[in-house]
């Protein structure tokens, strides 16, 4: 009898700790952001930092009094990479959880599948996903009311490396792109932007997201000889692609790769074989190269230092994106409180906002609010960034 | 820099064929070895592959273990957890149909995946090459020592295979089982063990597979999958059941790609080994060396 009062007594009191501490540290009320992300699934490594920042993100902005005195409260879904379930997520997160905007989701697909239930609901969606589609509704060929987007879109990386390119004096090149979505986009704006920059594409050649070898495809370009290849991938691929090219001695073939390039566990797995390497990337990738003066360097240093001691890992640029995302909204809640409406249009008048991946200003004609100069022109040397100009 | 004479190009495809064939043969042998004994079609065949790597990763890796120790211990633990399958997914099944066991096996594949992204996260993850990575330069073609060694692995593999099943008793015991279960139980061979070994042996060929590969192509949880379909489609091609149809099936389909690759288009490399693939079994419905009688008396 007496060993069980003791323990109702001590769990009694277990609870009331609890609830002092909760009540120590508790905000009136709360604002809810919602957020879609791939946590799980094909696209688990865009959607695990973006996750992880955002986290990240709401932990710090409580601890320091939250918005406005009101606590920041995130409600996370995980789409799998699946269009289905991000849209019913989506409609949850509106419908049932009554979130004030919709951060994610990560990918271009489930992005584009939930336009319409952002329009249809009047919530404001901050997408994480790079297609201009997002952003561009071709019936209009304006912007979708609603919807908004974070990264830089694939014609930006492509004209990033083109001007290079021909800066460089260079028009003869391959290209190379693994067959998932992101792969196909950017081999479609390297193919429709060629003519602009003069550029002549020798060799156009793909292989699958899980091919263990591209030795052959990168034989057939050392065939025709072209001054450089872009490569245009995410995932291990790349890294691949990188030794091949390396171990057939084609080093006097210039390799781009493109923004998906965008980490340092990528130099780290090439083992020596990235030396040489361009790509173009955020500020947030190289934030202890940028110069003290660049408008970014505080919130992109600070970033890094916050996501490296927290996780243990390097950063990617996906995860940038969803600190962005987030931060707008934050910024708007801040200024309108959760009102769609007034979110919406604040985001839409956002001028000069500083973020991991540029300077975002947005306008009716521009949910993106980025210029090719959101990337900067890195190569690999001595195993690491380094800015080129 | 030199342009690259055709005859080395085709070297180059030839050389890279036949090291991505020779992961495809291992895995399409560890099918066959589970075939014959249980006649299922084992779907966690990948996973062993990718397990092989990613352990293999994080004992000579992460935990400094050499090269020479490093590589048994992954495929002895590698085995263990072929063994745990058997015991915990295969055998405790009441009245299996070959169906239901095949079933079962994808339900061990997804739980294998899942953990594995649990312990390893969802990043690749890099094997420094046993050899060192300085090309070797043969007639214009670039090779790398790695594939020295998954080429070497193959035939050792080969080499043992054939003598375990055709000179020691054990050998001959598992070949019994797939002849007939039951005329060989009722001569004294215990079947269930033999499905026991059978699943510990073709984890053990999964995993020198994994093992091998990773220092080319990099390991990460979901690659399973995929080499599990390219090795299926190499075991049939090759005959269902059949060792030397297996490696041939897989040297076959590896080259395929990679002059497909190289010659026609990148793009639609995959279905060049797919084609090829339907166009032998409408010639020779059992596979390049499997028999026809054979197949007739199988359940599936």
């Amino acid at each position: 009898m007496t060993l069980k009062r003791i323990s109702v007594i001590i769990t009694i009191c277990f609870f009331a700790i609890g609830l002092l501490v909760g009540q120590a540290n508790a905000l009136e009320g709360s604002y809810k952001v919602g957020a879609v992300f791939s946590v799980t699934g094909r696209a688990s490594f865009l959607g695990d930092p973006e996750k992880k920042t955002v986290e990240m993100l709401a932990e710090k902005i409580n601890a320091t009094g939250g918005i406005k005195g009101k606590k920041l409260e995130l409600v996370i879904y995980d789409d799998e990479g699946d269009a289905t379930k991000c849209n019913l997520a989506v409609e949850k997160l509106i419908t049932r959880d009554k979130v004030c905007a919709v951060i994610g989701p990560s990918l271009s697909g489930p992005s584009l599948a939930v336009i319409s239930v952002a329009e249809k609901y009047e919530t404001p969606l901050v997408s994480c996903a790079a297609s201009y589609k997002i952003v561009y509704d071709e019936k209009t060929g304006k912007p979708y009311k609603w919807v908004f987007k974070t990264p830089q879109s694939d014609s930006m990386a492509v004209e990033a490396i083109y001007t290079h390119l021909k800066n460089r004096g260079i028009n003869k090149i391959a290209i190379m792109s693994v067959t998932s979505g992101f792969g196909a986009s950017g081999r479609s704006e390297l193919i429709r932007l060629a003519p602009e920059f003069n550029m002549n594409i020798v060799a156009d050649e793909k292989y699958g997201p899980k091919d263990t070898d591209m030795t052959a495809q990168l034989t057939k370009i050392k065939g025709v000889a072209p001054a450089a290849i872009v490569n245009w991938s995410i995932g291990p691929t790349q890294v691949t692609v990188t030794r091949n090219w390396r171990d057939l001695g084609m080093a006097g073939i210039t390799l781009y790769q493109s923004h998906g390039f965008g980490s340092r566990k990528n130099i780290e797995l090439a083992s020596g074989a990235a030396e040489g390497v361009f790509c173009p990337l955020g500020a947030c990738n190289i934030a202890e190269l940028l110069p003290a003066n660049h408008l970014q360097k505080s919130v992109t240093m600070d970033y890094m230092k916050n996501y490296m001691a927290k996780h243990n890992e390097p950063l990617s640029s996906f995860g940038g994106h969803s600190w962005d995302a987030l931060m707008l909204v934050v910024d708007a809640l801040k200024s309108v409180g959760c009102d769609k409406a007034a979110i919406r249009n604040y985001i839409e008048n956002q001028k000069g906002f500083v973020g991991q991946h540029g300077l975002f200003s947005f306008s009716p004609d521009d949910h993106n609010g980025l210029t090719k100069d959101a990337f900067k022109m890195v190569i690999v040397k001595g195993d690491d960034w380094a800015l080129v100009d | 820099m030199e342009k690259i004479t055709l005859a080395s190009q085709l070297l180059q495809y030839f050389i890279t064929g036949l090291t991505v064939g020779s992961v495809y043969a291992m895995v399409a042998v560890g099918f066959n070895i589970i075939y014959n004994v249980t006649e299922i079609i084992n779907f966690a065949q990948g996973e062993f592959v990718m397990l092989g790597g990613l352990i293999m990763v994080f004992l000579h890796v992460a935990m400094g273990l050499s090269l020479i120790l490093a590589f048994p211990a992954t495929i002895v633990l590698v085995t263990l957890i072929g063994i745990l399958i058997d015991r915990l997914a295969i055998r405790p099944i009441r009245c299996p149909s070959v169906l239901t066991l095949i079933i079962a096996t994808i339900a061990v594949s997804i739980i294998i995946k899942g953990t594995a992204s649990f312990i390893w996260g969802k990043n690749p993850f890099d094997l420094p090459a046993f050899s060192g990575r300085n090309p070797i330069n043969i007639l214009g073609a670039v090779i790398q020592p790695q594939y020295f060694w998954v080429i070497g692995f193959l035939v050792v593999t080969a080499v043992a295979l054939s003598i375990f099943f055709d000179r020691t008793i054990m050998g001959k015991a598992m070949s019994a089982c797939a002849d007939n279960p039951n005329a060989a139980s009722l001569v004294g061979i215990n079947v269930k063990q033999m499905v026991l070994l059978s699943f510990a042996l073709s984890a053990a060929i999964g995993a020198v597979a994994g093992i091998t590969i990773t220092p080319i192509s990099l390991m990460e949880y979901d690659r399973g999958a995929m080499l599990a379909v390219k090795g299926f489609g190499a075991a049939i091609l090759g005959g269902l059941g059949s060792f030397p149809g297996a490696i041939l099936g897989g040297l076959i389909m590896g080259s395929i790609e990679s002059f497909g690759a190289g010659l026609i288009s990148s793009g639609y490399k995959d279905a060049f080994a797919l084609i090829v693939l339907l166009v032998i079994l409408f010639f020779k419905p059992s596979g390049l060396m499997g028999s026809v009688e054979i197949s007739r008396i199988k359940r599936f």
